[in-house]
């Protein structure tokens, strides 16, 4: 049962399509994370749902109530705006129960009701302040309490974090977890961070110029994305994306990548092997992650497919936790995962284990995948 | 670094500092002569003046000029000083920055946050209003004040000067309530308020800065306006800028010189007033959104 729906949206500001027939659907208390790059329509989708925009054609209902063409006040849903957007001349206080006092709720009621929101988001202490006092995180927790306060059906957030320094970033990140999870309000959240939407959604909707690229969970958009856009825009350092030939014998497939300098290299595929033979001879996408790229003695031993090669490396990039090695295939830089003290240095030759069974195919034509 | 360091280190420094305050000096003083010269001959008896001397003090101090240019020179016809012309200015200022205020807020308020198609054509009209000569409309002014039978009172007075002072205010407010952050707007339709809620509660407490501007301009301008005044008052409506200058110009017999300057000083009061009350924000709110914080 989805609790909130949305079907064939389409925006237009005159000319310009900003979303072109957006289809979603979110169960009640789910986390609906909405991902893309700026200028993909992702906030103009919020503003929609929570009607700040009007809707050019389809359909949103929330709860099984269609409210298309409700005014923003009837949804029955909050919003956290990214500029927080708390009213200057008004103390947190009166900030939080504004709403209620345009709803004619009495003194006393508002009162108790700022108490207890003040209490779940500890900001009891800030209550007679005006937010040119308040530090940023102050201000979002404010912000959250004054969405709190409503106990809506939904929950909307408009990039909340990215005004916040990296630190207080995560932080927060955090909290609307916890909060979440204690409360269990549905909530859809705008950001363009993927690691945000990657940690805090139970289902992402990845945009790209008004289009919706794929939604799914978390693991499905990591793992299998759905286009080459997808894997490219979800995982930091993002996936490898290299230029490959698929050959076959029999039903034995490989994918084979040029080298500078050296023979090409061919990693047998098993995934979906014969659907690929009949693409034999045929330029693909060979796609994979850092971490399934790694030094032999950190490979995942539970994959049934890894492929050890030797190639040269580029570059180390210490982190910390991981070590960064960058080498070249098919005329692309790829970065591999190694553990932190592996045994490699740059200009060196290295053996690297490729976890085939996390590798994807794309179709450089079409864009999507393929396997 | 701090200004103390700077100022001194070297004597070069110093010399450029002395002259630089030699020149601002000299304009303060070039710029405040004709108001000394006002005041000092406002407070001296005729013969005084007529000996030739204007800027000399007063040998002799005395408040008579001022009390005859307000209460009993001969305006026009009538000895009746300048007071009831500037009670005239009072009644027709006061409504006038009021509403054209008022009105020029909503306008800025609805051109930023309530868009709607060719709202920036309606702007431009708005403001092409502000370059208007007032000459070209006098005579449609006249037809509509006759037309609406308010000819020749405070009333018509008001109603031009609200409809003159329009685009001004509107382009004020509508440059100010561009830089005001939109999502506060949308904050509150989605807590409920309407459309004078959010006027009200949200945009007008944070406009003082821009209200003081608009409020100086459009006192200043009306109440020092000469044309409308003379074109469209009758005695009971006549502003105190026409009153002084037939105070100047129609007493026959002797020019009473330092009852003019009091007469003048008068008809400018209230203008420096509100520039010395509220002077500072008008800085302030003329450099409001020109620099971010």
């Amino acid at each position: 049962m989805s609790f909130l729906k949305i079907e064939n949206l389409r925006k237009s500001f005159g000319k310009v399509d900003v979303l072109k027939g957006i289809d979603l659907e979110i169960e009640e208390g789910g986390f609906l994370v909405l991902v893309g790059p700026s200028g993909c329509g992702k906030s103009t989708l919020l503003n929609t749902i929570a009607g700040l925009e009007s809707i050019t054609s389809g359909s949103i209902s929330i709860n099984g109530r269609l409210v298309n063409n409700l005014h923003p006040s009837q949804r029955d849903i909050a919003m956290v705006f990214q500029s927080y957007a708390l009213y200057p001349n008004m103390t947190v206080a009166q900030n939080i129960g504004f709403g209620m006092e345009i709803r004619g709720v009495p003194k006393a009621e508002r009162d108790a009701a700022i108490a207890k929101v003040a209490e779940t988001l500890q900001i009891g202490q800030l209550l007679d302040r005006k937010p040119s006092q308040l530090s940023g995180g102050q201000r979002q927790r404010v912000a959250m309490g004054r969405a709190l306060v409503r106990e809506p059906q939904v929950f909307l957030f408009d990039e909340p974090l990215s005004n916040l320094d990296a630190k207080l970033r995560v932080d927060m990140r955090t909290e609307i977890k916890r909060l979440h999870q204690r409360m269990g309000t549905t909530i859809v959240y705008v950001t363009h961070d993927q690691i945000e939407a990657m940690t805090l959604a139970s289902r992402i909707a990845v945009l790209k110029d008004g289009v919706l690229q794929q939604f799914g969970t978390p693991a499905e958009i990591y793992n299998t994305p759905a286009n080459l856009f997808v894997a490219d825009f979800m995982g930091s350092p993002s996936m490898n994306l290299i230029p490959a030939t698929i050959e076959a014998s029999g039903s034995d497939v490989a994918i084979v990548m040029q080298r500078e300098g050296g023979a090409p290299l061919a990693l047998p595929f098993a995934n979906g092997a014969g659907a690929l033979a009949a693409r034999k001879g045929q330029k693909v996408v060979f796609g994979i992650r850092p971490e399934a790229l790694t030094d032999p003695d950190s490979a995942d031993r539970n994959a049934r497919h890894v492929s050890e090669l030797d190639c040269a490396i580029e570059v180390i990039e210490p982190a910390g936790s991981d070590t960064f090695a960058v080498t070249r295939l098919g005329g692309r830089e790829i970065v591999a995962r190694l553990r932190a003290d592996a045994p490699i240095s740059a200009g060196q030759t290295a053996r690297l284990a490729f976890n085939l069974d996390k590798a994807v195919l794309f179709d450089p034509e079409t864009q999507a995948r393929i396997a | 670094m701090s200004d103390e360091k700077m100022v001194g280190t070297t004597t070069g420094n110093r010399l450029l500092r002395a002259l630089l305050y030699t020149v601002l000096v000299l304009f303060a003083v070039y710029y405040l002569l004709p108001l000394y010269v006002m005041v000092v001959n406002s407070v001296k008896p005729l013969d005084e003046i007529r000996q030739g001397n204007m800027l000399s003090l007063p040998a002799l101090f005395t408040l008579e000029p001022w009390a005859k240019a307000w209460s009993s020179a001969q305006v026009g016809v009538q000895p009746t000083g300048l007071k009831p012309y500037f009670f005239n200015s009072i009644l027709m200022v006061v409504p006038a920055v009021a509403i054209s205020t008022v009105l020029g807020a909503l306008n800025g308020y609805v051109l930023t946050k309530w868009r709607f198609r060719g709202d920036d054509v309606v702007f431009g009209l708005i403001l092409l209003s502000c370059f208007i000569p007032f000459q070209i409309a006098l005579i449609p002014a006249a037809r509509i004040l006759g037309f609406l039978g308010i000819a020749g009172t405070t009333t018509g007075l008001v109603l031009i000067h609200v409809v003159y002072g329009l685009g001004f205010t509107t382009l004020f407010f509508r440059n100010y309530y561009a830089a005001f952050p939109t999502e506060l707007v949308r904050a509150a339709q989605i807590d409920g308020a309407g459309f004078f809620q959010i006027f009200r509660r949200i945009l007008l407490p944070s406009s003082s800065p821009i209200i003081v501007v608009t409020v100086i301009w459009q006192f200043t301008n009306i109440w020092n306006d000469f044309l409308f005044g003379v074109s469209f008052g009758d005695f009971d409506s006549l502003p105190m800028t026409v009153a002084l200058n037939n105070l100047v110009s129609s007493s026959g017999g002797v020019k009473e010189y330092n009852v003019h300057f009091a007469g003048a000083i008068l008809a400018a009061l209230p203008t420096l007033i509100v520039y010395i009350v509220s002077g500072r924000y008008f800085v302030r709110g003329l450099m409001a959104g020109a620099v971010k914080g």
